[in-house]
């Protein structure tokens, strides 16, 4: 690894992110979604978006429809099969009564989300009753358990991947907490007994079940009747596990996104902290940037991708090498070689650990100070016993007194100075919005910190600042404009999501491509409300008196008006000089080929079209121009 | 290019109460030096040194004084020989008086005239510990004041360092607060800048070797509203330097091509994966991406028709309170925000904006396309950057703000929930919190260390190093860290020491062991060997197991000689190899060459210690693989050299430290007496002297 000379100027902004890849790959996960079709699926609504009921089934079948767009961005190695029971119509393998699996052409039962899945699957609530129906499967006196079938159809689909190689989770979603309560007496226990072994032998297997259970506000669904011994939760859990019956849709749906989201170790560290006594930690990446993910080459023809070769030649003799092991740095007019030992020998300044170097105030800790996203990080005893008890102890009292350590972190990949920074633990009703553990912010050197605030300072000038009175319009201006619930990351990125909904477009070959919602942009509306605007206006007067308009026409036009007064004289004299030619006339002769490029640029400076390129390209955007 | 070269004179204190620091300025000089040779081959430098023995300098032929300031180089275009003169500063002999630093400006003003404006600059490095001569009329205020005028007036820039943190040392105060007074002048008149640096490490980094014209990413209006728009410019804040890209080289050319490039060209072909031999030209090709197994092709056209196609604009959201961002929420390097230069309006306006929010503590939250045709958005958070300083504007600091795609939930066990033996108990508890306070590297009153702004990067300062070394010996090796630069990478000894106590009774409270229900192949995390790997593979992952096992190749591999950066450790895993014997007599041998080299080629008392660790660690060695005589002969030999080489005061090192020969109480085989041991250094020193 350290040898790829590819590695060592590589941007560290990729490898955290090939690092990513390569353990989506090597650890997958599979799901089957179970959901629940029986008929009060559809009877039982609550209040969803828009005040509208929604039901159950509804919701379950959203949740899901959601879940598979975002992974088949964010992990489409990922396998999954999606299984409804208490149906009418029956499709597995294994031929029991009352279980569906669902699925689309090309594509095996348990296997990663296509295209066609999710648009078909988009629509399945229109064709639902019609092609699988719902029926009640477990009703007293008939034997039939379509629960206990259901796990057994969710076990045989997940069989396909051992669970060293792939989590597999069954996610079920209902809104019966007594499946069994039509029935009476022994053929009840029976059933129960039965259904609850059958989920034990699924565990054994290293199948987690989690139970995504559907209440409403009146009828809480009781996870103590049943579910609680299937999925195993201990009583005190039990409660806790429950969401409140007032809880919204969102948490629900954020729950499942949350779920979906495999934890992932991007790498074990050491933390020295000092005489010896070390600890293990875990990192973890929380926060990357997404990007819309490689681009792959395509043979426009075929269709069939590329594949890219990298030939080194000699400059000098024009001989094909490998790839060189050495390089160059020109200096003091000399070419100074190094090995790419040697280059990655100067990069190892210290043990690949984190050493502990001293603590600091937060206040040490400035807004400017940060390069690149952090890191988490969570102790570990699976190796150093006795790691976790320190870090605890150490994040406590760096809570407690505010304090963060300072540490150098001398990974192979971008050996730096940190801060490591205490977070406390966030949880509110929809869960743990904030994990406890500590955060490794990367910390900028002297010539990575610019110094523009002394930049434009003038010698003798000082600057202008604030009086109280413009502080004071300025708060209440802020006190205005106060977004209440803000939080970070509420936004989804409107490129990505517009590159996502074109993708699916054409993937699908639909006609049109979706609109996509900018959430960013300011609440317009807000802004125009009274008291933000008599805010503003007071803001404006204290500051700018009554020459704001005056400012914003006047201010900053030295340079900038100068250039674009040129550029509007030279379009006018283009368009002087360009009237003498015919060009109607030049271009249906073929004769524009005979003009000059400065000629030719005279018509594109007149019709503001750009002059960039070849002669070539200038006749044809002439030609397109004029239509011809 | 020549347009913008910059004009930097080098004012450095070389009187004796400097010579501690010297290294150090050295090493930022010449760092500063090699900078501009690759990035600014046009800058021009000069030298001045006062505070030095000699006098030579035109001011003195002039009008006479100035004694004891030495031009060292005139301003000349950045060569290696100026690297070379700073390498080797002269130690001066009297207590040099800064303001000479007319001798700089007077060198400056001739060279240039008014020309290259903005582009001068003084650097001045002192202690600014002794006073300055009286001048011949007027108060000292007054001369300051004159040459700070004609500095202006001729658009020198001054950056000052002075050296402080030996206080104690027989100072006198009033000469330093008068220095101090005097050196404020300077900034109040002129575009001066002054620093103070306490330790080494911060020396090194107190003067930025890498000069870079800032440029706007965005200029006009931070809209509040559509009817309130403040004129605003931002600049990035910080923006890591990388590593120098290093062209690939090929040494394919004869020896005797004077005129060879060396270069390497890279050439990328597509072929198609069916039929190999295929070259799928340009204009065939088409963009694909992923979408679940399948790969979807978008051509250009389409791209450009269907994406996201913002305004240019920096538009505010709204304001938040400032603990709703958490500090790790930030994602890249830092922008910052100033009102316009020159537009006092809107000067106010973010100065007014800036401290309300700092008032109310609230942050503002903002959408900003920097450019148009910017495929984009960012979204981010303004914080207020208040200045204290006069001169300088009040602005915002801008970070980015992860989107909902970029954030990964993860849950996490709450410390709560964990077992009772993993909880801290109240004792020890107390020792963590008596630990994060000693450990304290802002302790108040002092300098902070390691402040980012102060701390220079190891790396690439041995990358710079190395470089030099290089271009005097094409096969030098990669150098040790050095002293300065280590405590930016590993601890301070002195705070460490000075907290031993605390971190004592840390280690007595908690227990840490490897965990006995793992294998040994996957027990390395407690070794502390600088392998440089830290992946230790996971859960099966191929790819990590991968890297473990090249990892430990390499550390195999690396242990077949020794070499200049860890010879102890190298050493040792040379005698520790059991796969052939003859590794042992390899590595005595070795070292002893290894400790040779080291003694005859130090000029200073650095590699003494250096070679002095080699010399226990193979006293050691050769102890528990009983070959004394090894070691005797050994240090014989090296006695011998030491007269030849009248190298006798490593010799008296060595025997301060008590090395002797290995006698038979320790090694049985050993033919020498325990007596004999001990008096074997001691007899012979007289002889030496």
């Amino acid at each position: 690894m350290e040898l790829n000379p590819d590695d060592i100027f590589k941007d560290d902004e990729d490898d955290s992110d090939s690092e990513f890849y390569q353990q989506r790959e090597s650890s997958k996960e599979f799901v089957v979604y179970l959901v629940d079709a029986s008929p009060k699926m559809f009877s039982t609504t609550c209040p969803g978006e828009d005040q509208k009921n929604e039901t159950h089934f509804h919701i379950a079948v959203s949740c899901i429809a959601q879940s598979l767009k975002t992974q088949i961005i964010n992990r489409s190695y990922d396998e999954v099969a999606i299984c409804f029971f208490n149906t009418r119509e029956k499709r597995n393998l294994q031929d029991v009564n009352g279980v569906f699996v669902y699925n689309v052409v090309e594509r095996e039962y348990l296997d990663r989300p296509t295209a066609r899945l999710i648009k078909d699957f988009d629509c399945i609530e229109e064709s639902f009753m019609k092609d699988i129906g719902c029926q009640y499967g477990i009703l007293s006196g008939s034997r039939e358990n379509s629960l206990y079938n259901a796990l057994w159809v969710a076990q045989a689909l997940l069989r396909k991947g051992s669970s060293r190689t792939a989590r597999t989770t069954i996610l079920l979603f209902t809104n019966e907490d007594d499946p069994f309560g039509s029935i009476k007496g022994a053929a009840k226990a029976d059933m129960t007994r039965t259904t609850l072994q059958r989920a034990k032998d699924a565990q054994d297997l290293g199948i987690s079940i989690e139970l995504l259970p559907l209440g409403r506000p009146d009828q809480e669904f009781n996870v103590s009747l049943f579910y609680a011994q299937l999925i195993g939760l201990e009583d005190d859990d039990a409660a806790q596990f429950m969401p409140s019956a007032g809880q919204k849709l969102e948490d629900m749906k954020d729950q499942l996104r949350k779920q979906m989201f495999a934890k992932r170790i991007v790498r074990r560290i050491t933390l020295l902290i000092a005489n010896g006594l070390s600890i293990e930690l875990n990192t973890y990446a929380l926060i990357r940037p997404t990007t819309p993910g490689a681009i792959m080459w395509l043979d426009s023809v075929t269709n069939r991708p590329l594949k890219t070769e990298r030939s080194f030649i000699c400059a000098d003799t024009g001989a094909l090498m490998h790839e060189p092991t050495k390089l160059s740095q020109s200096y003091k007019n000399e070419n100074i070689i190094f090995s790419v030992e040697e280059l990655s020998e100067i990069k190892r300044v210290s043990t690949g650990h984190l050493r502990l170097l001293g603590f600091k105030p937060l206040s040490c800790l400035k807004d400017y100070h940060n390069l690149r996203p952090s890191t988490f990080v969570f102790p570990s005893d699976k190796e150093v016993v006795g790691s976790t008890r320190i870090f605890i102890a150490l994040h406590r009292s760096m809570l407690r007194l505010n304090r963060f350590a300072v540490a150098y972190c001398g990974s192979s990949f971008h050996p730096r100075l940190v801060a490591l920074v205490a977070q406390d633990e966030i949880i509110n009703a929809g869960g743990q919005v904030e994990p406890p553990g500590m955060y490794m912010i990367y910390l900028p050197y002297t010539d990575d910190v610019r110094l523009i605030e002394e930049f434009h300072s003038e010698s003798n000038v000082r600057v202008p600042r604030a009086t109280d009175d413009h502080i004071k319009k300025a708060a209440d201006l802020i006190k205005r404009t106060y977004l209440k619930d803000f939080s970070v990351c509420q936004f989804a990125n409107p490129a990505l999501q517009r590159h996502y909904a074109m993708l699916q477009a054409l993937a699908l070959e639909e006609e049109e491509i979706p609109d996509t919602i900018d959430e960013t942009l300011p609440d317009e509306e807000g802004m125009a409300r009274l008291g933000v605007v008599k805010a503003i206006e007071e803001f404006k007067l204290s500051v700018y008196g009554d020459k704001y308009d005056e400012e914003s026409n006047s201010v900053g036009n030295g340079k900038a008006n100068e250039a674009s007064k040129k550029r509007k004289a030279a379009a006018e004299n283009a368009a002087n000089e360009s009237a003498n030619y015919d060009w109607a006339d030049l271009a249906d002769n073929g004769q524009l080929k005979d003009l000059t490029v400065a000629e030719l640029k005279l018509y594109l400076t007149a019709h503001n079209l750009p002059v960039s390129g070849k002669k070539e390209a200038l006749i044809s955007r002439i030609l397109t121009h004029m239509g011809k | 290019m020549a347009r913008n070269r910059e004009g930097l004179v080098l004012l450095l204190d070389v009187g004796p109460s400097m010579h501690k620091v010297l290294p150090e300025v050295q090493k930022i000089c010449s760092m500063l030096i090699q900078k501009k040779l690759i990035y600014r081959k046009f800058d021009e430098v000069g030298i001045v040194i006062f505070g030095a023995e000699d006098t030579d300098n035109e001011l003195t032929i002039e009008v006479g004084g100035y004694e004891h300031v030495v031009v060292l180089r005139n301003i000349k275009v950045v060569d290696g020989d100026i690297v070379e003169a700073l390498q080797e500063l002269p130690r001066g002999t009297v207590a040099g008086d800064y303001l000479d630093a007319v001798v700089g400006m007077d060198m400056l003003i001739k060279k240039y005239q008014l020309t290259n404006k903005g582009k001068k600059r003084i650097c001045l490095i002192t202690d600014a510990q002794n006073p300055i001569k009286d001048p011949y009329k007027g108060t000292k205020d007054d001369q300051v004041s004159t040459i700070a005028v004609q500095m202006a007036a001729h658009g020198v820039r001054m950056e000052t360092i002075i050296v402080r943190g030996r206080l104690g040392e027989d100072i006198d105060q009033r000469i330093v607060d008068e220095n101090d007074h005097l050196l404020h002048l300077f900034s109040e008149k002129t575009s001066a800048k002054t620093v103070y640096v306490e330790s080494p490490t911060s020396l090194l980094g107190a003067l930025r070797t890498r000069d870079i014209s800032p440029v706007t990413i965005f200029r006009g209006d931070l809209e509040i509203s559509p009817k309130l728009k403040i004129k605003v410019w931002v600049y990035k804040k910080t923006s890591e330097e990388k590593f120098p890209t290093l062209k690939k080289y090929s040494d394919k050319a004869p020896p005797t091509d004077k005129y060879a490039t060396h270069e390497v060209k890279v050439d990328y072909e597509y072929k198609s994966v069916e039929d190999p031999s295929k070259v799928i030209p340009p204009n065939q090709r088409i963009k694909g991406y992923r979408y679940g197994p399948q790969v979807v092709p978008i051509s250009s056209v389409e791209w450009d028709a269907f994406k996201f196609k913002p305004e240019k604009s920096v538009k505010l959201l709204g304001f938040t309170n400032a603990s709703n961002i958490l500090r790790h929420y930030y994602m890249k390097d830092v922008n910052i925000f100033i009102a316009e230069p020159g537009n006092a309006r809107a000067a106010i306006a973010v100065s007014a904006l800036a401290r309300a929010m700092k008032e109310l503590n609230k942050v503002a939250i903002v959408r900003c396309v920097w450019r148009q045709g910017q495929g984009s958005v960012v979204l981010g958070v303004l914080t207020p950057n208040l200045s204290e300083k006069d001169k300088t504007p009040d602005s915002f600091c801008f970070n980015v703000l992860p989107f909902a795609e970029d954030v990964r939930e993860f849950q996490f066990p709450s410390f709560s929930n964990f077992p009772a033996s993993w909880q801290p108990s109240e004792q020890e508890q107390q020792a963590a919190d008596n630990l994060v306070m000693m450990l304290d590297l802002a302790p108040p009153g002092k300098e902070e260390a390691l402040l980012p702004e102060f701390t220079p990067n190891p790396i690439l300062e041995r990358f710079y190093h190395h470089l030099e070394l290089k271009s005097k010996q094409p096969d030098a090796a990669v150098p040790p860290l050095d002293r300065t630069l280590k405590k930016i990478t590993e601890p301070d000894p002195q705070l460490f020491s000075e907290s031993k106590s605390v971190i004592e009774a840390l280690c007595k409270s908690f227990e840490v062991k490897e965990n006995p229900k793992l294998k040994k192949s996957t027990r390395r995390l407690l070794q502390e060997k600088p392998s440089g790997s830290d992946d230790e593979g996971g859960y099966g992952d191929t790819s990590n197991a991968l890297a473990i096992k090249s990892d430990e190749s390499q550390l195999l591999a690396k242990a077949d000689k020794i070499g200049d950066l860890t010879p102890v450790q190298d050493f040792e895993a040379m005698m520790s190899r059991r796969d052939n014997p003859d590794w042992v007599a390899k590595a005595i041998k070795d070292m002893e060459n290894k400790i040779c080299n080291m003694v005859e080629n130090c000029k200073g008392g650095d590699n003494y210690c250096k070679a002095l660790e080699c010399l226990v660690a193979l006293r050691k060695g050769c102890i528990l693989e009983q070959e004394p005589k090894q070691f005797n002969d050994f240090l014989h030999h090296l006695f011998r050299l030491c007269q030849e080489k009248k190298l006798g005061n490593f010799w008296e090192f060595l025997a301060s430290k008590e090395l002797t020969l290995i006698s038979t109480s320790e090694a049985i085989d050993s033919e020498v007496t325990e007596d004999e041991a001990k008096n074997f250094l001691v007899k012979k020193l007289p002889k030496l002297e």
